[in-house]
């Protein structure tokens, strides 16, 4: 079965959580053995910038790791994940390709159809 | 070959992303894939005759299934006398059936 | 033989119209005869918990008996005895999200799971549901 998990939301709670939820989720499915790859649209292209979140500290609390996102891509490609980013996301954006890390590798737009296509199961985070 | 079911919950007035349903099913359709978008929650707002921005003209032309989760219209004060040519409505139980039919692709946006 | 339908759902109580539409679908899908496997992700973890409890309306003026509305966990109940047999509804929590929530005190019929548990149901499904939070 071939899944594809198409992420959008971005920076949802990413400071609360330990890391992107859908990513980690990714990244656990993989672990268990799915046949996976991972499409970044809307604002989840961000991902595909190379970022380090800061710390943060409240109080005498500080959270000290952070979700990195990068960190997620490359680990996904690691396992044999394919990792998309949608070029024209990246545009709309402003995004220079030089910014971005090379585990996330660019698609258009025009070719998301085919990658439902090519994909049994399609996942829409 | 494969059906696709693309569930819309996102109505144009709040979202900037209603286009990414439209072009993907636009897209599966000019591969001659059988295409139904199921609008549901705030996505019926965009079945009006009248409304700006709305997806629906550009869908029904493209021979895509457009279809209205009967309870969200009325829950919004919707009649079925303002309702865009194009678009049917239809139960959750028909959804249902889209989603459950063999081979079929969902997608829920 | 039962078809079976995955619905993967993230959404906390009270927060999103998602969380009603996922509940329509379940129960249309088990009137239907289709054994359904539920794996709430996340904020979803919450529908289940066990110490919701109805309220009074001070607004409106009317007492909880007046109000007569059910909590999540009375939805999630409701959909449960639906299930209970054949067919089946099977409701996982993903347990590292009931931790980090507190929210590990559910209703009965729920159990906990996790990412490889929801990847099996979906293998094993006729089709698979992924109703995202915003």
């Amino acid at each position: 079965m071939r899944i594809l998990n198409i992420v959008e939301s971005a920076y949802r709670a990413t400071l609360e959580e330990q890391d992107d939820t859908v990513l980690w989720l990714s990244r656990a499915l993989r672990n268990a053995g799915a046949d996976l790859t991972v499409l970044l649209r809307g604002n989840a292209v961000s991902y595909a910038v190379q970022q380090a979140c800061p710390t943060l500290s409240l109080g005498a609390l500080t959270i000290q790791h952070p979700a990195q996102p990068n960190d997620d891509l490359a680990k996904l490609r690691a396992k044999g994940a394919a990792v998309f980013v949608v070029q024209e996301d990246l545009d709309d954006r402003g995004i220079d390709k030089q910014r971005c890390v090379e585990a996330a590798q660019p698609v258009r737009r025009a070719e998301i159809a085919t990658l439902l296509e090519e994909h049994d199961q399609i996942w829409h985070w | 070959m494969s059906d696709y079911v693309l569930i819309e919950s996102r109505d144009p007035f709040d979202s900037a992303d209603t286009g990414f349903v439209a072009d993907t099913a636009e897209a599966l359709r000019a591969r001659g894939r059988d295409v139904t978008v199921y609008l549901v929650q705030n996505a019926v707002l965009a079945t009006r005759a009248g409304a700006r921005g709305s997806q629906v003209p550009r869908l029904a032309k493209a021979g895509v299934t457009v279809l209205a989760d009967d309870f969200s219209l009325r829950e919004r004060g919707i009649e079925a006398g303002e309702i865009a040519g194009g678009v049917r409505p239809a139960s959750i139980d028909a959804l249902v059936d889209l989603v459950m039919r063999p081979g079929a692709k969902t997608l829920w946006h | 033989m039962a078809q079976t339908l995955t619905v993967a759902i993230m959404d906390a109580p009270y927060e999103a119209a998602a969380s009603t539409t996922a509940f329509r679908i379940i129960a249309s899908a088990l009137r239907k005869g289709i054994d359904v496997n539920v794996f709430a992700y996340e904020g979803a973890v919450s529908l289940t918990m066990k110490g919701q409890a109805p309220h009074a309306n001070p607004v409106k003026g009317t007492t909880v008996e007046e109000e007569d509305h059910p909590t999540t966990k009375d939805i999630v109940s409701a959909l449960v005895a639906l299930g209970a047999e054949a067919p089946r509804l099977t409701w996982v929590n993903c347990g590292l999200c009931v931790d980090e929530r507190g929210a590990g005190d559910w209703i009965d019929g729920v159990k906990r799971g996790g990412p490889a548990d929801f990847l099996k149901m979906a293998e094993g499904s006729s089709a698979t549901l992924v109703i995202p939070t915003k």
